[in-house]
């Protein structure tokens, strides 16, 4: 019979990817993770982290990522950088094939591909996205020194990153389309308490608007039917996420409507031997914690499905 | 671990290494306080390794050059701009993998 050449491969090198592959290499398997950027995923665009446990004072995104960075080298994990152009999951043998055409094969694969911000799809977006169209307060924000900004959305990161970016500029409106935010109560207490930030509630973006400079404008429309012009330099979209799942097998996959993939409390995947964890699973609560938790739960559970004995290697005990 | 081979200008240099090399010029706009661009660092070394001698591989510090940025329209980073004789040859903004740096620089030579 064919042989893989991985017990396990872990697509996505987020908290999830990383804490799979921290346990897969500490627990000796044949392992390898394959990311397709930068590893870290969407905590590296995070500003500050005030609730992962065991950091007392809080930790930068980066700086969490390049722990669990070095944690997971600790023990060896045998790590790619590069984009996957094909996934075939299903049989006993899985295989991975890269966009230079190398081939991998594993018995067991946990993706962890995870999210991106959700695009808000209206009229001159992309044509100033990198030009005052951001998706990312903590990388973007200091380029709106003294300057008018609007912030799309009402969730947790939406009124976080509306509290960061006063730090920059003179004035943040936040327009949401519903009468309520969807941010927990101690951020809207700070939100509402804070001089900068104005609401525009019940309103939405019909149009960005600018000019060779960047973006001068939003097109905005009210519930009441009114339209409205806002002048701003800048327009940050956060408005949630949206699943990294392109490149998946959605036809084998069960997912949800929104394309997140379903599992069951074991993160087994409706293919067996395929496993999700962190933000590309369905799920209510997407942070850093669950990401990390559900990694380590499809490592041990990938580790059932291989019936894993380390593989065969002469004892040494003078490690 | 920084790489030698990669070439750090400031607003003053910037004609004169960028714009008036010979060479086709990459250059990596970035701040120590955006956590992407701190991600793809060690990408923007391997580059600047392996295109030695055919593309320069750039870094500028937004925070302590302001000006090239703001004459660029820079106003998102990681933002990477591949010059050729001085003029704009394409750009790309944001943590890409090292593939697509690899096809962008593949347009200047």
């Amino acid at each position: 019979m064919q042989q893989a050449q991985y017990q396990l491969i872990i697509v996505g090198g987020g908290p999830a990817g990383l804490t799979a592959g921290l346990y897969a290499a500490r627990g000796r398997l044949k392992v390898l993770l394959i990311e397709k950027g930068a590893a870290g995923g969407q905590v590296l665009v995070t500003d500050w982290v005030d609730n992962y446990p065991g950091f007392v004072e809080g930790v930068s995104g980066f700086d969490l990522i390049d722990k669990m960075t070095t944690h997971a080298d600790r023990f060896g994990l045998e790590k790619k950088f590069a984009a996957i152009t094909s996934l075939q999951l299903d049989g006993d043998i899985k295989t991975v094939t890269l966009e230079n055409s190398e081939v991998f094969t594993a018995k067991t694969i946990i993706l962890s591909t995870g999210a991106k911000p959700r695009k808000l799809k209206v009229a001159g977006e992309n044509e100033f996205s990198g030009r005052g169209v951001s998706y990312c307060a903590t990388c973007d924000g200091p380029f709106y020194r003294n300057q008018e900004i609007a912030i799309v959305g009402g969730g947790n990161t939406a009124i976080q990153d509306a509290l960061h970016l006063t730090k920059f500029a003179t004035k943040v409106t936040v327009i949401h389309r519903r009468g309520e935010l969807r941010a927990t109560k101690i951020l809207q207490e700070k939100a509402f308490c804070n001089q900068k930030i104005d609401f525009l509630w019940n309103t939405q973006v019909k149009e960005i608007r600018g000019d060779r400079t960047g973006v001068v404008e939003l097109l905005l429309s009210h519930h009441d039917g009114d339209e409205s012009i806002l002048k701003v330099t800048g327009i940050f979209i956060l408005i949630g996420i949206t699943p990294n799942n392109e490149i998946l097998p959605l036809d084998q996959l069960r997912t949800d409507e929104t394309g997140f993939i379903v599992t069951d409390q074991e993160m087994a995947t409706t293919i067996p031997g395929v496993y999700a964890a962190g933000d590309i699973r369905s799920k209510r609560s997407r942070q850093i914690i669950n990401a990390a938790g559900e990694g380590a739960v499809a490592e041990l559970s990938a580790e059932r499905y291989l019936g894993h004995q380390a593989p065969d290697q002469p004892l040494n005990c003078s490690e | 671990m920084a790489s030698d081979k990669v070439l750090h200008v400031s607003d003053s240099e910037f004609d004169a290494k960028v714009i008036g090399n010979t060479l086709p010029c990459l250059v990596d706009f970035w701040a120590p306080w955006c956590g992407p661009c701190k991600a793809i660092g060690p990408v923007i070394d391997e580059l600047a390794a392996e295109f030695d001698g055919k593309v320069v591989i750039v870094k500028m510090n937004v925070d302590d050059n302001p000006a090239t940025p703001g004459k660029f329209g820079i106003r998102a980073i990681p933002t990477l701009i591949l010059f050729k004789g001085g003029e704009i040859v394409d750009q790309i903004t944001g943590a890409v993998g090292k593939s697509q740096l690899q096809a962008l620089i593949g347009k200047a030579i």
